[in-house]
């Protein structure tokens, strides 16, 4: 860590920050007001899959840029998991050259366009501000700025390529292409290595292809991001399930010196409530990825979605708001969130369901599903409701919701999306006997190197390891893990 | 991208197809099975493998024209590829020796069944089947099946070849004849279910293998649940072999027709633009 705090200090002291530093008085940046994000109409945007968030022009990212005091000890930064030198792209912003803003992102992070559109900042770098922390204001807003900056260079053509080490034969393989697994190969590429990601879709992409929506997230940035990575070595095999196509002990004889596994936490989690396995009730994985990954509201593909009148979305986290606003944007004519707490525990961004409402969703809150009944083909046409009230709060400090005896009632779905968590995939713990897991099934590893507590080779971070997180950790941990299969070959090859 | 190496139809709608592709030749074992999807617009569909060749580096799966997908498979010719195959999915079949093995396989059920009745037959069990049909020539691998098999009986429902009967019939047949240990039974699922409930009367362990609707086949969606023994289970990563008698083919088969009118209207479609090109 001294040689971040002190190549910080070093950029810092570097003339042409001192000149913006001086440019203007911190108090003239302190009363600024916070940019706020412009958005696609919301009767527009609910028929459509156009992305939601407009993004900030080059005048309004210049201000807010101003707004950043450049702290002497940025605070922000340790509120990113993949560490992004944020004061230093922000004042390349301020200054003008977005190009080199974008290079500064792409130091520490492969997908900043991802990042600027999917990361909870408020809960990260805006959480630890400077104007969060002492002013009791809202906070720089980081996450505009950082897609500003990505989309800029994205649009300019003139993207560059970050620098990879003199090629190096060591091979190393990243098992899963969602952000995990990207953050992960970028790095190792980084540093030379000669890296294979296995997907075992047919598109690489992981969450970001299939969970994550179109209006929320395009596919062509996450393509963009993935092209870059291929231009710096990065290769990728689809349709390829390590642990099935090919075990790891194949892979090691093919010569992979370690492994990062970023397998995600792909297995829904259900209710286990009468009539779930009615037709029409999905699990948001298999709702979004329907729709997201297959196409299947676009009747030139293949894969068939049913598109329903009254849909409801049960679970209040992001997947939940992702599969309620996609139900509305299929035609659904009453779409609605039903979550056993009330707004104040959601899981799910403030944006995403302040953009919920607007878009016309409805929320039931403090309810719960009992039961299901179906129609004579078996397609869903009702559910039991049961109201909620909140006690004390449980292990997850959130207040308990506990049912009110007698208040059940009974509504009109043809769809139901079950949006209630997700457990760990099972295939790879399954095809590694020696590996440690924990009960819920997730891998065990060092918090610091990522590394497997039994098998040396084999590290690991995302969702295969937290269980269900976001995009940002899950990179964090790639980053992770990357740093220490680094210190793992070194040392390995030392030895040797 | 699978290429096609070898294609034989054993019927109007029923074919054979060698593909390329040596990883999974070479991790396959009886019971898996593998996703393929054709085309950049096509739809992820579950078919599982008769048998492989490693040294040819090919798998073989048995196809028959029933929607979109199957026909665009039938369709394509030798020297054609397969844009997206991902496998070998789900649990190998647990093969060990028990004794006497009754496997029963109805219309294309016979091509996975074939590697399970070979993997009995080399570990030592009496094995005896029963192939089922419509007619005479939707009888498929009689020949392959006979290497293996002890014993084999053909049903068809008209008479035309072996006798006439349903599967049931031709397992009751053995079952009151002599002791089995075990049983096995894949096809059609309203096959499977009577086939479990012949078995259940007699006390015999049986398995049957499971071809529900999936997306991704690796445990990420759940399309393909259905209820084993009160308890929901993903075919994909838990299956696609279960405990016949604990079962719910009721359900199952509700849920293999959730997409029945979306299927038809797109196979309809497909068809028009077929003949528009004719």
């Amino acid at each position: 860590m001294e040689n971040i705090i002190d190549y910080l200090k070093a950029e810092r002291s570097q003339e042409w920050r001192n000149e913006i530093r001086k440019s203007m008085k911190t108090k003239e940046r302190t009363s600024k007001v916070r940019a706020s994000m412009p958005e696609a109409d919301p009767d527009v945007r609910n028929k459509s899959n156009v992305e939601v968030n407009t993004g900030l022009d080059k005048d309004i990212a210049i201000l807010e840029a101003q707004r950043c005091i450049d702290c002497p000890t940025p605070t922000c930064i340790d509120g990113c998991p993949v560490g992004i030198y944020i004061p230093k792209f922000i004042k390349k912003i301020e200054v003008g050259d977005f190009l080199a803003a974008a290079s500064v992102l792409k130091e520490t992070n492969g997908l900043p366009a991802v990042c600027g559109r999917v990361c909870p900042q408020e809960k990260q770098c805006e959480a630890s501000c400077f104007y969060t922390l002492k002013l009791n204001k809202p906070p720089v807003a980081i996450g505009y700025l950082e897609r500003f900056a990505a989309d800029y260079e994205r649009n300019s053509g003139k993207a560059t390529v970050p620098e990879v080490a003199g090629s190096s034969k060591v091979k190393v393989a990243v098992v899963g292409s969602g952000p995990a697994g990207l953050a992960a190969s970028g790095d190792l590429a980084k540093l030379g290595y000669d890296v294979t990601v296995f997907e075992a879709l047919h598109e690489i992409g992981g969450v970001l292809k299939y969970g994550i929506p179109e209006f929320r997230l395009p596919n062509d940035i996450v393509d963009f991001e993935i092209e870059n990575l291929r231009k710096m070595g990065v290769k990728f095999r689809n349709n390829f399930l390590v642990g099935k196509t090919a075990s790891f002990e194949d892979l090691k004889a093919d010569g992979f010196e370690a492994f990062f596994v970023g397998s995600g936490a792909g297995l829904p989690r259900f209710m286990n409530i009468p009539g779930e396995n009615y037709n029409g009730i999905f699990s948001s994985n298999e709702y979004l990825t329907r729709v997201n990954l297959m196409n299947a509201a676009k009747p030139e593909f293949d894969t068939p979605v049913i598109s329903g009148k009254n849909v409801a979305v049960i679970g209040g986290g992001n997947t939940a708001m992702d599969s309620v606003r996609t139900a509305k944007r299929l035609g659904a004519k009453r779409a609605m969130i039903i979550y056993r707490r009330s707004e104040e525990e959601m899981p799910a961004r403030i944006e995403e369901v302040k953009h919920a409402k607007e878009e016309g969703i409805e929320f039931m809150n403090l309810h719960n599903p009992l039961e299901y009944y179906a129609d004579e083909t078996g397609r869903v046409k009702s559910a039991k409701i049961q109201k909620m009230k909140l006690g004390e709060p449980d292990a997850s400090g959130r207040r308990r919701p506990i049912p009110i005896e007698g208040s059940e009632f009974v509504i009109d779905v043809d769809t139901v999306v079950v949006s209630v968590g997700v457990s760990p995939n099972p295939i790879v713990p399954a095809s590694l006997p020696k590996l440690e897991i924990t009960d819920w099934g997730t891998i065990v590893v060092d918090k610091d190197t990522m590394q497997s507590s039994t098998m040396p080779e084999i590290f690991a971070g995302g969702d295969i390891v937290r269980g269900g997180a976001t995009v940002i950790l899950a990179m964090g941990d790639g980053r992770k893990a990357a740093a220490g299969m680094h210190k793992y070959i070194q040392e390995k090859t030392k030895a040797n | 991208m699978s290429k096609i190496l070898e294609k034989e139809f054993f019927s109007e709608n029923v074919a054979k197809i060698d593909l390329y592709a040596p990883e999974i030749a070479k991790s396959r074992k009886p019971g898996h099975f593998v996703i393929i999807k054709i085309g950049d617009k096509g739809e992820r569909v579950p078919l599982t493998i008769a048998s492989s060749d490693n040294e040819k580096g090919t798998i073989t799966l048995v196809v028959q024209k029933v929607g979109v997908t199957s026909a665009k498979l039938l369709k394509l010719e030798v020297g054609d590829e397969v844009t997206d195959v991902v496998g070998p999915l789900g649990k190998a079949t647990h093969i060990e020796k028990v004794g006497t093995v009754l496997c029963a396989g109805g219309g294309v059920g016979v091509a996975p069944l074939m590697p399970i009745v070979e993997g009995f037959k080399k570990a030592g069990n009496r094995v005896i089947t029963v192939l089922a049909a419509r007619t005479k020539e939707l009888v498929i691998l009689e020949e392959q099946m006979r290497r293996y098999s002890d014993e084999v009986i053909i049903m068809t429902d008209d008479g035309t070849y072996g006798r006439q009967g349903l599967v049931t019939q031709g397992m009751e047949e053995v079952i009151k004849r002599e002791k089995v240990d075990m049983s096995v039974i894949i096809g059609p699922a309203i096959m499977m279910k009577f086939g479990a409930l012949t078995t259940k009367k007699y006390n015999i362990k049986t398995y049957v293998s499971l071809n529900t609707i999936m997306v991704d086949g690796t445990g990420m969606c759940g399309a393909c649940r259905v209820s084993v023994g009160g308890k929901t289970r993903f075919v994909c990563v838990d299956g696609p072999e279960f405990d016949a008698h604990q079962v719910d083919f009721e359900q199952m088969m509700m849920r293999m027709g959730a997409y029945k009118d979306q299927e038809y209207a797109a196979y309809q479609k497909y068809l028009g633009t077929l003949e528009t090109v004719a």
